[in-house]
């Protein structure tokens, strides 16, 4: 059974080697100067005034696209949360605090607030410089975790209200609908960049909607990272079988 | 070798089918498909590198200074980072409920249906 599973791996493989293989052979040369998609999309951010090229596609060029993208990330942490629920069989047990050494206690308590504001920085620019909301959005979120190295889970608890991260990812989800459909409200397309001025190219404050639908994406992601995260921390530190019930 | 970028990335994704095909343990198959996804970021990396090129951003470089590498690709590479992390999450808590449910993650083992 076992050999003709690999049998069949091996001409399966095979095969679509050779396919990969061939395609390869016939796709443009490596490194060559001709890219057509690359050379437009730099010139329609350009005369949007978004210093950032990638925002520009992400969030504006193919801003639709990074909706559905958005709504993949928004029904894959919905999914952790119902699996990842107490079943009935199940019973939270209190975690005990653990000794922490010390320099990893003033490591972290260091590195949290540094951490936190890089995060920040980084959605907060994500139209200028290299970055963006989902980027940033999971540095900011995982920033808070440092406090579960460095302190234990009860702190993390305590600077971690579920309930309003959750909030917080359905509302920055319908931010960006809603954004969306201010440009239909305002006489043009869905999610199309005509809302704002373009600004000043290079400043906080350029690209139009950009920054704010990157902003958007930004609380989303750090919100859903920290859900995520304290399902799985909840499965592994709070939540325990009873006994004998297998 | 003007390909070999696009060939490691043919590389990489069938090293992940390999592991997927022959894998004992959930984890270690979700671990695979992650791996096949990520020949999908050298390829689309690939696609877009240009010779002599930096990144696309133009808070530093005056615009049309120099050439870029093509940013769409490298916008789809961070659509595929985020729907990759997103899915083996999902998938992760999946294998956490079956192990929980059944008490294994031998995928060889889960024949039966249990209520």
């Amino acid at each position: 059974m076992n050999r003709l599973r690999l049998a069949l791996l091996a001409v399966g493989g095979a095969g679509l080697a050779a396919l990969l293989v061939a395609a390869c052979l016939d796709l443009p040369r490596f490194g060559a100067r001709s890219h057509p998609y690359g050379t437009r999309a730099v010139h329609a951010s350009l005369t949007r005034h978004t210093a950032n090229t990638i925002a520009s596609v992400n969030f504006d060029q193919r801003a639709y696209d990074t909706l559905g993208e958005m709504s993949i990330l928004f029904a894959a942490v919905l999914g952790c949360v119902v699996l990842l629920r107490q079943a009935r069989d199940e019973h939270r047990a209190q975690p005990q605090p653990a000794e922490v050494a010390r320099p990893v206690r003033r490591y972290a308590l260091i590195v949290l607030p540094v951490a936190l504001v890089t995060g920040l920085y980084v959605i907060a620019h994500g139209q200028l410089s290299p970055g963006g909301g989902f980027q940033g959005g999971v540095v900011a979120a995982t920033s808070l975790h440092l406090l579960y190295l460095g302190a234990d889970y009860r702190a993390l608890e305590r600077v971690r209200p579920l309930a309003v991260y959750e909030t917080s990812d359905a509302l920055a989800v319908s931010s960006y609908l809603l954004l969306g459909l201010a440009g239909i409200l305002a006489g043009t397309a869905f999610l199309a960049n005509t809302l704002l001025p373009y600004g000043t190219f290079n400043t906080l404050t350029s690209g139009g909607t950009v920054p704010l639908l990157n902003a958007a994406i930004g609380i989303e992601v750090a919100s859903a990272v920290v859900v995520l995260l304290a399902n799985f921390l909840d499965q592994a530190v709070e939540i325990e079988e009873e006994h004998g019930s297998r | 070798m003007h390909v070999l970028p696009y060939l490691i990335a043919a590389y990489v994704f069938l090293t992940g089918c390999y592991g997927l095909a022959t894998s004992r343990n959930l984890i270690h198959a979700v671990g695979c498909l992650a791996v096949c996804q990520s020949s999908t970021y050298v390829l689309l990396l690939a696609v877009g590198y240009q010779n002599g090129a930096t990144a696309p951003v133009f808070s530093d470089i005056k615009p049309g200074s120099r050439p870029v590498v093509d940013p769409v690709v490298q916008a789809l590479t961070l659509t595929d980072i985020v729907v990759g992390a997103t899915v083996t999450a999902l998938l992760l808590a999946l294998v956490l409920q079956i192990a929980k449910r059944h008490g294994t993650v031998d995928p060889d083992e889960l024949r039966e249906l249990r209520g």
